[in-house]
């Protein structure tokens, strides 16, 4: 199916967001998952089922003090 | 130093918190962090570069169990944009801190104060130990603390510009206004600036740019270590009033 990751198109088998960070080598232990807007807690990974066309966002944590401006 | 605070039951041992941001690489991230000796670390939340991989994470050089990791919402413009950005660091981290950022001009990187004090209340309904950064103005940090910030976060100068603490007599009133704690956030250029503040009873500060900008951040990371040691520890001691004229130290009985 295809979906939108992090702003661009991915083609994928995965059938859940666990498989999903699977196939894009993400250890799920240090990332977020948004999809459709939604934050999907991380214990609900394995079996949250994506749909084609779901927007996904996996974001993490950087280097940022006072400010950096977004998408740098 | 025996000097620990209490925020919403988590401790605090150190009065200095430092950004993340600016540095030239994790490592030196690291280096000036352990410098410090800070136990709060902010960071910002971004999205994972899926097409490069390999890049290395923050957190293997941050280890969240030395330090506390505060996710901030930097960058964001709007009340929604802060929420979501809230929302994803609570999942991806391990505590419900967060360094709440609603910016309201691209140039001077001040806060839009109306929409700060809406996502602070949503947040702190929602759970959140919200740390607002905020302007140098009591009225707002006021409202802050009654929409339920865990503490304020007054800016003492505009973010990255080093002018130091610019209005200390607005920073006297909101410690006197505020019961939760003051932590000053952006503005300190050098120690001095990180001195003033604490001088003037804050409870912390926040320091980013003045440490990863300095020529040497690791030996500007140590200088702030102290400098926020020395402000506290003049804060609590209790210093002489000023006076307009001279007042000999030395005893007149005796002299020839």
């Amino acid at each position: 199916m295809r979906l939108k990751v992090n702003g661009g198109d991915y083609e994928t088998k995965a059938e859940t967001i666990g498989q999903l960070l699977g196939e894009l080598e993400i250890m799920p232990e240090r990332v977020a998952v948004e999809v459709n807007l939604e934050v999907i807690k991380r214990a609900d990974f394995g079996n949250y089922g994506l749909k084609d066309g779901d927007v996904v966002e996996i974001i993490y944590f950087v280097g940022g003090g006072e400010i950096w401006a977004i998408d740098s | 130093m025996g000097d620990r605070f209490l925020i919403k039951g988590i401790e605090f041992r150190s009065r200095l918190w430092i950004g993340t941001g600016k540095y030239k690489n994790f490592e030196e991230t690291a280096r000036a962090a352990d410098a410090s000796g800070a136990d709060v670390i902010t960071v910002a939340v971004r999205r994972v570069n899926i097409v490069d991989r390999r890049s290395e994470n923050l957190l293997d050089y941050i280890d969240p169990k030395k330090y506390k990791i505060l996710p901030n919402t930097a960058g964001c413009y709007t009340v929604p944009d802060a929420l979501r950005y809230s929302r994803l660091a609570r999942e991806a981290g391990v505590s419900d801190m967060v360094k709440l950022e609603v910016i309201g001009d691209e140039k001077t990187l001040f806060p839009d104060t109306a929409g700060l004090l809406r996502a602070t209340e949503i947040l702190a309904k929602e759970g959140f130990a919200v740390f607002p950064y905020t302007n140098d103005d009591p009225v707002v940090a006021k409202r802050l603390e009654d929409a339920g910030a865990v503490a304020v976060m007054p800016l003492g100068a505009p973010i990255g510009s080093g002018l130091g603490i610019r209005n200390p007599y607005n920073m006297k009133i909101i410690l006197e206004v505020a019961k939760v704690p003051v932590i000053v956030d952006a503005g300190v250029g050098t120690a001095s600036d990180a001195t003033v503040a604490m001088e003037l009873g804050c409870d912390a500060v926040l320091i980013n740019t003045a440490i990863a900008e300095a020529k040497d951040p690791i030996a500007m990371a140590e200088a702030m270590k102290y400098a926020v040691i020395a402000g506290r520890l003049a804060y609590k001691s209790g210093r002489i009033p000023k006076k307009l004229y001279g007042a000999a130290s030395s005893p007149i009985e005796g002299m020839l």
